[in-house]
């Protein structure tokens, strides 16, 4: 009996290892373990056996049953296996085709600047305020201590649209027109960004529309020392944390002192180089103390209160920042040039 | 401005200090500068004598001289058609360099030796307006006590160096050498001496000769003095080359004798011709259209505001700005009537503008000191005695209004502190004003006395400045102001715009900004003349004239331009005003977008979105849904925009008000298949939208069902989707188009739409029957209001 177990055995392990499909495989399930299988048929002789018999015999032949069926499994799975990676293969797929295209727009280099420069104020208390861009000669020179006929006024040669309305050539009149409005004459911190206009023709330097960023603080002691902090603070924040800034007397109308800001060059670390003309430093603002004359004007008590006001231009800021050496190209609006602003800063 | 050192060193001793060192504290005392140089820039120059001179036998214009040199006899070849045995010269040695960076190397020349170069004061590096034809033709010939051997510079005094200032437009009284000297004087704290000016009044008493009246307010101060006899010819060396160093050619010792004095004083001078002239001067406004010859020989009509000197009769002289051709000093001229006057800065600047900025007018602009203006007109008298041999009448001519005592302010150190965020003490703060050149008296703080040559410096602050300034604000040291806390806020509109631009860039748009001044023709597009417009007194150009009315044709030309630069897909967005007259002027902020080519997909797959109308209405929507203006906005078809294809152009009504359109650009207007859309922020920004609330979510089942209607193809979705909503009620939770067909088992005029409905009761599951309901009285509402069929019934 256990000669015929044995023989049944070696029969299916060496029919198993003959067979190549699935098909294969269910014939022989069939052969050995079906109704008639050569194993199911061993039960056969279970009659002719006595009960003790019967008791050995049940244990070897669930043995071979089970070993059967292990064994079938086993090819079973081996043959699923070998299934799938086939298909897999065929889906195989040229990684290296290009991506569908999601277009996501992007920001103009101009608003980057102004972004980056109005949350570095928000985050200081600063509100960012607006104003006309057609303004009266009032706000964007008189009350700024320019009065009509003053030589300063050359500097801004401006588009007039009557004698007395003009494109505004700075922010400024921001300025004058958050004064004249806060009607409790209270501290004011803000800044204004907008577009402004100037006579010029445009060249790689000049652009007859530009934009400026004007920021104002106006409270009971405020210093030049506050100034220079503050704008350090910004300097800082675009253009790299090493950097320091330097003042050096100038002439504004609206300020007194005014000051013209240089920041050390982010190129060379003051050194020299071309992009500071070999001098270290690069000028990138003018600021001052609000001009007494321009507090009186706006009804702010120049004993009590001062204050100090600085204008940064937008387009310097971003033509020094990314290497922009023409400014003509913030308005040609060329896609090439936009995308080269769509993504992150990196750096620091 | 330009300083030369040679002049300057007249009043102040600075010969130990060097040049660049100069400038460079100049700079962060305030004054910037363009350029620092030497007067000339050339080296190893020497005055030679020319020995012998002969034709070189193989040219027909070159020479070969024997110069000596002192020291030494070279052999020059020599082109200048002038040179000449017996002549005092320049000579460049051989390894002398001229401007140019040109070294003179020993040479030969048509096989000739020569050992160095003669030169013209074009080779010299000289300015061409400074050149006199001869200059230009020929050698510079010395005169003959030119001591031979002898460096040749400093024989021209030509050793000088220059620094060109750009000052800013306070600072007038720097527009002078010796109000250079004060503030060189402030910065190194070293004394100005002014030397004693010594006229000697040989002459009659001017009052014999003339009379001087003034009618006019716009002149504060009018001096006259009368020179006699002056003899006219070329200025001493020095003077000229002062001249020269500070940017004005020397004509001759008179007219240079008038510039001198006003680079020395930076008090503007007029010499008329006295005979020419006449007896009466009466300096008035002028007549309109009153007419005078200056001398530049132009016929100039004169305007009321312009000042003017007349002869009483009529204009000799455009005040502070220009003089008359008819009593101009000529080379016969022989006795001089000098002017020294103060006049209105504002109508100088009126009157120059439209004729001339002169040396003269440009300080008259800026302003003059009135303390000057007398010894101005002393030095100038001074000055023609010495080198034009004239004789000063006796007495002057004098009309003066002006106020002339020094300016006192009232200062503390708190204050200079206070403003400076500096803790300077009494000792600093005391020692800068006396460098100043200012004086105190301390009581309560100080009493500043500024003299009136500081015509900036008239209040606390500006003195502060001065403090600062020559203290050095690198000492600052930076601080935070001491305010309180608060958050920053981004007005309404502020945040609106960058939502909304955020949003664009999310749909794929990149930002642009263009120029706000347009051409007569894109004005014209896309608005119909229902707002006035803005426009330029004075435009650059055509092309940038009037303030646009809509931002798209600008982003037409940002298409045109990318299009001609091979940029195939183009999809943008601007923010901006637009801006109308009204009564007071009118700005409104708009966004508008253009959209162009293929907007997103992958063309190798086959699946790439082509922009159109519906591409940009997902857009607007997308926009619309985001500013939670869901269930409250339409698009509604719109034949009436200008510049827009009739067909193919929706306006958007948010609450039944219109906010903006979008659609297909016109064929005439753009042949090509451009969209564009443009919305009004201001508009938009006033609904009201309401607050961020979640709801529940549904916890039961919804019910999806489909259906089709044929209609005819000029029939709206909307009808019927409006028809759908009405009978869903609040149970239709969505309804939305999955197909839209036209062809085969439809008829020509006709089109099958069909929807895809969702039913969702919030409270409950909802049963058959209920659906079932709704969905027959929808098909029969549907029916029976537009007269069209279920497909497929």
């Amino acid at each position: 009996m256990q000669e015929k177990i044995q023989e049944i055995k070696e029969q299916l392990q060496s029919k198993v290892k003959e067979i190549t499909t699935l098909n294969d495989l269910n014939d022989l399930r069939v052969e050995f373990l079906g109704k008639k299988g050569s194993i199911t048929e061993l039960s056969n002789y279970m009659r002719e056996l006595s009960n003790e018999e019967k008791k050995e015999f049940g244990n070897l032949f669930n043995a071979i049953k089970n070993e059967a069926n292990d064994l079938l499994n086993a090819k079973k799975e081996e043959f699923e296996l070998e299934e799938l990676q086939k298909k897999l293969n065929e889906e195989t797929i040229d990684v290296t085709l290009p991506g569908t295209k999601l277009t996501v727009g992007g920001t103009h280099p101009l608003t980057k600047v102004i972004d980056e420069i109005e949350e570095i104020f928000v985050s200081m208390g600063y509100d960012v305020v607006e104003g006309p861009e057609i303004e009266q000669d009032l706000y964007n020179f008189e009350k700024l201590n320019l009065p009509k006929g003053h030589p300063a006024r050359d500097a801004q040669d401006s588009f007039y649209i009557t004698e007395e309305m003009l494109l505004r050539s700075q922010t400024s009149p921001v300025q004058a027109r958050t004064m004249d409005a806060n009607t409790e004459k209270s501290p004011i911190r803000v800044i204004c960004p907008g577009k402004v206009y100037r006579r010029d023709d445009d060249d790689a330097t000049h652009s007859h529309q530009f934009t400026q960023i004007e920021g104002l603080v106006v409270d009971k002691d405020i210093s030049l020392a506050d100034l220079k902090g503050t704008l350090e603070i910004l300097a800082k924040r675009l253009f790299g944390e090493d950097r320091e800034i330097r003042f050096r007397p100038s002439f504004f109308p609206f300020t007194e002192p005014s000051i013209e800001v240089d920041v050390s060059c982010f190129k060379c670390g003051g050194a020299g180089c071309s992009i500071c003309k070999e001098t270290g430093w690069i000028e990138i603002l003018g600021s001052g103390m609000v001009h007494p004359n321009v507090l009186k004007g706006c009804g702010y008590d120049p004993e009590k209160y001062t204050g100090f006001a600085f204008g940064i231009g937008p387009e310097r800021v971003a033509m020094l920042k990314y290497g922009i050496t023409d400014i003509r190209n913030f308005y040609t609006n060329d896609i090439r040039f936009l995308q080269d602003f769509n993504r992150v800063e990196g750096g620091e | 401005m330009r300083l030369s050192k040679k002049f300057v060193s007249d009043y102040i001793d600075i010969n130990d200090i060097d040049m660049s060192e100069l400038a460079e504290k100049m700079v962060f005392a305030g004054n910037e500068y363009e350029e620092m140089r030497p007067f000339c820039e050339a080296t190893g120059l020497v005055i030679g004598e020319v020995k012998e001179c002969i034709d070189h036998p193989n040219s027909d214009h070159l020479h070969i001289c024997q110069v000596d040199l002192g020291e030494e006899t070279v052999q020059i070849v020599c082109g200048a058609p002038n040179v000449r045995a017996g002549l005092k010269v320049i000579v460049s040695k051989v390894g002398a360099t001229l401007p140019g960076g040109i070294v003179i190397k020993k040479a030969t020349l048509a096989g000739t030796e020569s050992n160095g170069m003669i030169c013209s004061l074009a080779e010299l590096g000289l300015e061409s307006k400074f050149l006199k034809e001869e200059d230009k033709a020929g050698i510079h010939e010395l005169p003959d006590d030119a001591p031979v051997g002898a460096d040749a510079l400093e024989y021209l005094d030509f050793d000088d160096t220059v620094i060109d200032f750009e000052l800013t437009a306070d600072r007038a009284d720097l527009m002078n050498i010796i109000g250079m000297a004060y503030e060189i004087g402030a910065i190194y704290d070293r004394p100005v001496h002014i030397p004693e000016i010594r006229v000697k009044e040989q002459g009659d008493d001017i009052n014999n000769y003339h009379k001087l009246d003034v009618a006019t307010e716009n002149c504060s101060i009018y001096l006259g003095k009368r020179v006699e006899n002056v003899e006219i010819h070329e200025s001493p060396q020095w003077m000229k080359e002062r001249l020269m160093a500070c940017g004005i050619r020397p004509i001759n010792n008179v007219v240079d004798i008038s510039n001198y004095v006003m680079l020395e004083y930076g008090q503007p001078l007029h010499f008329f011709d006295a005979d020419r002239l006449k007896d009466h001067i009466l300096v008035r406004m002028a007549e309109d259209s009153e007419t005078l010859t200056t001398l530049d020989g132009q016929h100039r009509i004169l305007k009321s505001s312009d000042i003017v000197i007349t002869n009483g009769n009529e204009p000799v002289a455009l005040a502070g700005v220009m003089g008359g051709l008819s009593t101009e000093v000529e080379n016969d001229t022989k006795n001089i009537f000098v002017e020294a006057a103060i006049f209105d800065p504002v109508h100088i600047r009126y009157t120059s503008k439209s004729i001339l900025r002169s040396e003269a007018s440009s300080r008259y602009e800026k302003g003059i000191d009135p303390n000057r203006t007398e010894l101005a007109i002393l030095r100038a008298c001074e000055l023609l005695e010495k080198y034009a041999s004239g004789t000063t009448c006796k007495g002057m001519l004098v009309y003066d209004q002006a106020k002339k005592e020094d300016k006192t302010i009232s200062i503390t150190l708190e204050k200079i502190n206070q403003v400076l965020g500096m803790t300077l003490s009494e000792t600093i703060v005391e020692d800068i004003i006396r460098r100043l050149g200012f004086t105190y008296t301390k009581k309560d703080g100080y009493e500043v006395t500024v003299p009136t040559r500081r015509l900036d410096v008239n209040i606390k602050e500006d003195l502060i400045e001065e403090i600062g300034r020559i203290y050095g604000y690198d000492h600052v040291v930076g601080t935070l102001p001491v305010v309180p806390m608060k958050r920053g806020r981004y007005s309404k509109k502020a945040t609106m715009m960058k939502e909304i631009r955020r949003r664009l860039e999310g749909l794929g748009l990149y930002q642009v900004i263009t120029y706000s001044l347009v051409s007569e023709q894109e004005c014209n597009l896309f608005v119909n003349q229902e707002h006035e417009r803005v426009e330029v007194l004075a435009p650059l150009s055509e092309d940038k004239k009037i303030m646009r009315q809509t931002l798209i044709p600008s982003l037409l030309t940002v298409l045109d331009y990318n299009l001609s630069h091979n940029n195939k897909d183009i999809q943008i967005f601007e923010t901006g005003s637009v801006y109308y007259k009204e009564e007071d002027y009118k700005e409104e902020t708009m966004v508008s977008g253009l959209l162009f080519g293929n907007y997103m997909g992958n063309t190798w797959q086959g699946n790439v979105l082509k922009v159109d109308f519906y591409t940009v209405k997902g857009i607007i929507e997308n926009i619309l849904q985001y500013f939670g203006l869901n269930g409250r906005y339409r698009i509604v078809a719109d034949e009436t925009k200008k510049d827009m294809h009739p067909k193919m152009t929706a306006s958007i009504l948010v609450d039944n008000e219109e906010v903006g359109y979008f659609g297909r650009v016109h064929p005439k207007t753009n042949k090509k298949d451009v969209y564009v859309f443009e919305i009004s922020l201001d508009r938009l920004m006033m609904k009201k939208v309401r607050t961020l609330k979640y709801k529940e979510i549904s916890k039961y089942p919804s019910v999806h069902k489909d259906l089709a209607f044929i209609m005819p193809k000029s029939m709206e979705s909307e009808q019927v989707m409006t028809i759908l909503r009405k009978v869903g009620g609040r149970l239709l939770t969505e309804i939305d188009v999955f197909d839209v067909y036209e062809g085969e088992n439809v008829k020509e005029d006709e089109k099958s739409i069909a929807y895809a409905l969702t039913f969702q009761n919030a409270t409950k599951t909802l049963n058959d029957e209920e659906v079932t309901e709704i969905f027959n009285e929808m098909i029969h509402e549907v029916e029976s209001k537009l007269h069209i069929q279920l497909r497929n019934k």
